[in-house]
């Protein structure tokens, strides 16, 4: 029989991790959308007219897939760790609520007219519906963070007997809201998501111009994207920086494991490496006292270890300090394409490196990886507490449940996963191919098109039906 | 004001009555879209089944926030009945997720290709996991109803079979049948030309099975379910919201008689209503009734959040609940009418 705490680690990180693909996505979509039809309004250029619809309808699958997947992660709390439901849903519960209230209802209701809606509302109530979309996904991040930074630096609260098992209560909903870390933790997930949506668009863009299709609208598109991008990263480099600082002052044991700092003392920076954890030490290309560099700008600073843990408190060290390091890399590599592409776009010759191109391209693949490795980092070196330092994780699954039940639900999720995935990435690829659709299919107003539609649609038998299906834009 | 609010107000009382309601809303808003989903394959052509996907095509998400919701506010309010309903029910839960997303991809995914294959394979999982829905909150609110096993420490104690009770089956085929005519009301009232003449059809059959179901289950229950009746002898004041729930439903056929759908759609939404209201009084103040021992029941009393979380919460929901039915009733303005299918649809 395997372990209930381990099955039900394997399902959280499985199906957050599949989840986690797409909200980033349609929060950094969001802020392109707003822009895109901020443009169209500003200027009247049907071009942006063309482009914002366009990827709104790559939003909305986006969305469906992550409204799909995120109602499993609201369950899950409850089917797989009812101990910690019990033990934090005084804390937890509010801000999740609060999440349903505030964020859900907004985001799903104005998506409704942002998607469509674009023949039955004016400009004026379109664009505040994107925007409104636009908010809900940043205000569905803002509360989800603030619970897990509570579960990494608990705050605001005391610990009860509630009818004889310990209990987490509020005492300050502020304190508790702006815990040490939400703000940091808020800023870089944010980010993270803007970089997931503008590589996104980057990418799309990018592969246009570079199949010669789509012109203006390629370029167009690289250009706002591109913007988007370096906005990001600069407020990703700012909010990782102090987010580490955070770490090291609340969380030494998960800054140690991050950076694999065995022995108190003075520390260095890994650039890459790998951890020999039975020999305590890590094989890699390292900065001497960068650790300590960057946290103090002193490099004799010392930095507690792992050594300084009971070995029950201590994290696992190999895979938070890979993710880590993962997720550093792949933003360097971000700043160094932005960065790239602002110089070749002040000189004037963006379009002509190719090789710049292509690489953009590809860039959609490093938020992803980044956000992901940047999630297993900030939870794996959080272990073994589930809530730092109140509860661990082996106390906290629930009781009522079976081994075989868990492991029945990771095969039926798994499944489901995987054929959503592979549909999920062909109808992008089949919605990419199409391109964006051009003028005549695509006014605000079309009453020309949408009165020949319908008759044509009347009373036809099945397969004329159909084709006359495919015409649709979306 | 949070002071004020804990010394004059029954927070337990008032978050027991809002996490009914969000349930309630949801059995109203979804249930409409899960009927639609039960009766979809009964329609035959292409663009019929394009028409029932966009009757609901731009409102079904919104309603689920309702679930959503409710779970959240279910989390907050009364952790201790979050954690031990949805550890408990496991197996009925998981199925319904997986019911879910497959009704959330297939009306994503239907339209988006034209062959014939991917639009029947979309409409057959559309359809039965509307149905699987259906029938699996109906079976979770009926094993509430009916009691589950609870330890000292209110955890399930029982099994995956106790949950497939008849009881549990019969609740869940009557909500199947509730739902069914309920959107078959609402496709009559979203379309026109042949599709609203055969929803006609299905209205007239749903509502026969739904009321067959509410008197077969109003039957079980009066013989079967000591614990749901017995506040209504207790309390005969109670009794005039039996007879009201009782005219609600005789009135959805009279109105379908006379037609008068719009009418008959706002009876079944008030025969949602008060059969939600008289689960609650019977329930109260439970909220998981434990059989064989009562003693292990959890209340709204002992299984629920700090005095503090519960009127915090409830300034949070007062600033948001008129946001959130502001932007519900502005949605339901934008798409109000007859559907149409144009290039947004699904």
């Amino acid at each position: 029989m395997m372990d209930v705490t381990l099955l039900a680690r394997i399902q959280f990180a499985l199906t957050i991790a599949f989840h986690y693909i797409f909200p980033p996505l349609s929060i950094g979509l969001g802020v392109l959308l707003v822009i895109m039809e901020g443009l169209y309004l500003k200027t009247g250029n049907p071009l942006y007219h063309r482009m914002t619809r366009f990827w709104v309808s790559v939003f909305a699958l986006i969305f469906g897939i992550g409204v799909a997947t995120g109602l499993v992660m609201e369950f899950q709390f409850g089917t797989n760790w009812a101990t910690y439901s019990r033990y934090v849903g005084d804390i937890f519960g509010s801000a999740l609520a609060a999440e349903g209230l505030f964020a859900f209802f907004l985001e799903s209701g104005f998506l409704a007219i942002l998607v469509f809606g674009w023949n039955k509302v004016g400009k004026g109530l379109h664009f505040f519906s994107t925007l409104m979309v636009a908010l809900g996904s940043m205000f569905s991040a803002v509360w989800i963070v603030v619970a897990n930074s509570w579960m990494q630096t608990p705050a605001g609260f005391h610990i009860v007997s509630n009818h004889g098992v310990a209990r987490a209560e509020v005492t300050d909903f502020w304190a508790m809201v702006l815990n040490p870390s939400s703000l940091d933790r808020l800023s870089h997930v944010l980010s993270g998501a803007w970089l997931a949506g503008a590589t996104l668009v980057l990418s799309v863009s990018a592969y246009y111009y570079l199949k010669n299709r789509h012109l203006d609208f390629a370029k167009a598109g690289v250009k706002i994207a591109l913007g988007f991008l370096a906005v990001a990263c600069c407020t990703q480099l700012l909010s990782g920086h102090s987010s580490a600082m955070l770490v090291a002052k609340y969380q030494p044991a998960k800054l140690a494991a991050l950076e694999g700092h065995f022995h108190t003392g003075p520390a260095d920076l890994y650039l890459m490496g790998v951890v020999d954890e039975p020999g305590k030490r890590v094989l890699g290309l390292k900065i001497p006292g960068g650790l300590g560099l960057l946290l103090s700008a002193n490099p004799q600073q010392v930095v507690p270890g792992l050594d300084r843990f009971p070995p029950e408190e201590q994290p696992p060290v190999q895979v938070p300090f890979q993710a880590y390091h993962l997720m550093i890399a792949i933003g360097m590599g971000l700043i160094g394409l932005a960065t790239l592409g602002l110089f070749f776009w002040w000189r004037g010759t963006l379009f002509e490196q190719r090789w710049l191109l292509w690489a953009m391209v590809l860039s959609v693949l490093g938020p992803q990886v980044a956000n992901q490795a940047g999630w297993i980092a900030a939870e794996v070196g959080r272990q073994p507490w589930i809530v730092y330092g109140l509860l661990k994780t082996k106390d906290a699954v629930s009781r009522a449940v079976g081994a075989e039940q868990v492991l029945g639900s990771i095969v039926l999720f798994s499944g489901i996963y995987l054929l959503l995935f592979v549909l999920f990435l062909y109808l992008l690829t089949q919605k990419i191919r199409k391109g964006p659709q051009d003028e005549a299919a695509s006014k605000i107003h079309p009453p020309e098109a949408a009165g020949a539609f319908n008759p044509a649609m009347k009373n036809r038998p099945l397969l004329t039906g159909l084709n006359t299906a495919t015409e649709r834009t979306d | 004001m949070l002071e004020w609010l804990m010394s004059h107000v029954d927070l337990n009382l008032l978050w027991f009555a809002l996490v009914g309601i969000l349930f309630t809303g949801y059995a109203i808003l979804d249930g409409f879209d899960l009927g639609v989903g039960s009766l979809h394959l009964l329609t035959k052509t292409d663009e019929h089944r394009r028409l029932m996907l966009n009757t609901i095509g731009p409102v079904w998400d919104g309603n689920e926030v309702w679930l959503v919701t409710g779970g959240g506010a279910l989390f907050a309010a009364f952790p201790d009945v979050y954690a031990t309903v949805f550890s408990g029910f496991y197996m009925p839960f998981m199925l319904l997720l997986a019911a879910l997303i497959f009704r959330a991809v297939a009306i994503e995914f239907r339209s988006k290709e034209p062959y014939g294959w991917w639009r029947h394979g979309w409409d057959i999982s559309f359809s039965v996991s509307s149905v699987g829905a259906a029938l699996l909150i109906g079976i979770t609110l009926g094993n509430i109803a009916l009691g589950v096993p609870l330890n000292a420490l209110g955890e399930y104690a029982g099994g995956f079979w106790n949950l497939l009770n008849p009881y549990a089956l019969l609740v869940g085929l009557t909500t199947v049948a509730l739902f069914a005519m309920h959107g078959s009301i609402y496709v009559v009232l979203k379309t026109e030309g042949p599709l609203q003449r055969q929803a006609k059809g299905w209205m007239v059959h749903t509502i026969a099975w739904f009321i067959m179901g509410y008197i077969l289950t109003t039957m079980a229950t009066l013989l079967y379910v000591p614990n749901l009746t017995e506040h209504f002898r207790e309390h005969p004041q109670f009794l005039p919201v039996v007879l009201l729930n009782l005219l609600a439903i005789a009135n959805i056929p009279r109105e379908v008689y006379n037609g008068q759908e719009m009418r008959a759609f706002f009876s079944s939404c008030a025969s949602i209503v008060l059969l939600m209201l008289l689960f609650g009084i019977g329930m109260f103040p439970n909220m998981v009734y434990s059989l064989p021992n009562p003693q292990h029941s959890l209340t709204m009393y002992n299984a629920a959040s700090s005095q503090q979380t519960l009127a915090t919460m409830a300034i949070i929901a007062a600033i948001a609940v008129p946001l959130v039915l502001s932007y519900t009733a502005i949605v339901y303005w934008v798409f109000r009418g007859k559907v149409k299918l144009d290039s947004t649809s699904y």
